[in-house]
């Protein structure tokens, strides 16, 4: 079945079947291989994704259902140098990763909720809430706690800049 | 972890999409949030020969409050609710709620709708539509009917609704200004299955109460509208005693099973502890004394 859609601001047009996962989708038919599968049933968030400003479980969506949508992976978040995106370098240095498998989850599930609240790290509760929505099994959500709020800021900061 | 294959359908309509339903052979299911269908399909527990995929009927979209009810129509995700979907007493009891159904990326994509339609014992939702009296709106070939949430959910992941019709809006009826709500919920982790829920809904004046609804989810194989503990209520002075009597009953009146990592003894347990603090919340929400 025929689908266009936007991955990472590339506009594409894919032949898939219609149960292709729009996690496998990405991992392997764009070869976009950070999008990482845990569970398969929408419990781990390893998979999460962003779809039109909103994080999503990829696992739990069919890609044939994001005809004319736009999806951004963990992929997008660098810039084309290179350079990592704020919450990348605050997981880096606040010790928000440990294995790596669980992070492109939590970055995506991160970056959405603070481009759609810029003040959320700042109310302890709504973090926790939302950090608790994926699973991390080695880092502890201290360090990626710790990490979002440095991050908040800075990309605050960025914002009121330009 | 793969879905078996199906055949992919995408309609524009709801007369469209109930001619693609068919009757029993079609083996059709509808994929509205899919947070839960997509996750059975994963494991194969559900092999649906088609899907019927209704996030392009824009009419379904409807969220829209007339005075007597709010209309919830299938593509209302839950996130829309926790963001307060109207005003007053319904409104705030609608965001609580919300904010104890699954997690925010779950709660991105999930409607209020497909949970009801799911019919999972544990759902909140269903406790919720079973207090306050929800009206069910079903579509099919031959037309629409209106099925009430006490006499749509049969059983664990069982309801009214046969093959060939689907669950298009729910109407939950408006609360008075004056109402007030309560609504708590145990659970292991904090985006865990409810162990056991419980909704309340009061009217008090001058210290008596004059209206009380009181829903318990995951307390037996559907949601329970604990009715005997509300006529311990409606009447009687809004005090402790009177809220423990209540809560006394509703425990009565619940039929748990036993689960993994609670016994049917300690649910019954749970149910009038959540019961007595719903209550307490909902005399506070109202503004109420509660000696």
């Amino acid at each position: 079945m025929r689908v266009t859609l936007t991955v990472n601001g590339e506009a594409r047009t894919w032949d898939v079947e219609p149960r292709r996962t729009l996690a496998d989708f990405l991992r392997e038919d764009c070869a976009l291989t950070g999008t990482h599968l845990g569970c398969e049933h929408g419990v781990c968030g390893a998979c999460t994704v962003i779809l039109g400003g909103a994080a999503v479980r990829s696992c739990l969506m069919f890609t044939v259902q994001c005809e004319g949508k736009a999806i951004r992976t963990v992929e997008s978040l660098a810039d084309s140098e290179g350079g990592l995106h704020p919450l990348q370098a605050a997981f880096a240095r606040e010790h928000g990763l440990q294995c790596g498998f669980c992070t492109p989850g939590f970055l995506m599930l991160v970056v959405a909720a603070l481009e759609d609240d810029p003040e959320l790290a700042e109310d302890g509760g709504r973090l926790g809430e939302l950090l608790s929505s994926n699973l991390c099994r080695c880092t502890g959500y201290e360090g990626i706690r710790r990490a979002v709020v440095a991050a908040a800021g800075e990309m605050k900061a960025r914002t009121e800049e330009t | 972890m793969k879905p078996a294959p199906f055949e992919y359908k995408r309609p524009q309509t709801v007369e469209e999409a109930v001619a693609l339903l068919g009757d029993d052979g079609a083996r059709a299911r509808v994929l509205a949030g899919g947070q839960s269908l997509v996750a059975e399909m994963n494991y194969r527990r559900a092999r649906p020969a088609r899907i019927v995929d209704i996030n392009a009927i824009a009419a379904l979209e409807v969220i829209e409050a007339d005075g007597e009810s709010l209309r919830v129509g299938a593509l209302v995700r839950h996130v829309q609710l926790e963001r307060g979907a109207t005003d007053g007493p319904l409104g705030r009891l609608l965001t609580r709620v919300s904010r104890h159904v699954a997690h925010p990326p779950i709660r991105n994509r999930g409607t209020m709708v497909g949970s009801l339609a799911y019919a999972h014992p544990a759902a909140e939702w269903g406790a919720v539509a079973v207090a306050l009296g929800a009206e069910l709106r079903l579509a099919s070939v031959g037309g629409t009917r209106v099925v009430a949430a006490e006499d749509f959910f049969r059983g664990p992941f069982v309801t009214d609704c046969g093959p060939a019709e689907f669950v298009i809006e729910v109407r939950l009826p408006a609360l008075g200004a004056d109402m007030g709500v309560g609504f708590v919920e145990l659970r292991r982790t904090h985006s865990s299955f409810a162990m056991v829920a419980a909704v309340a809904v009061l009217g008090i004046a001058d210290g008596r109460v004059t209206d009380a609804r009181i829903a318990l989810a995951n307390a037996s194989s559907r949601p329970l509208r604990v009715e005997t503990a509300e006529a311990v209520l409606v009447g009687a002075c809004a005090t402790s005693a009177s809220f423990a009597a209540a809560a006394a009953a509703a425990a009565a009146q619940a039929d748990p099973v036993s689960e993994p990592h609670a016994s049917a003894d300690y649910r019954r347990h749970a149910a009038e502890v959540l019961v007595l603090r719903a209550l307490a919340a909902a005399a506070a929400d109202v503004g109420a004394a509660c000696a």
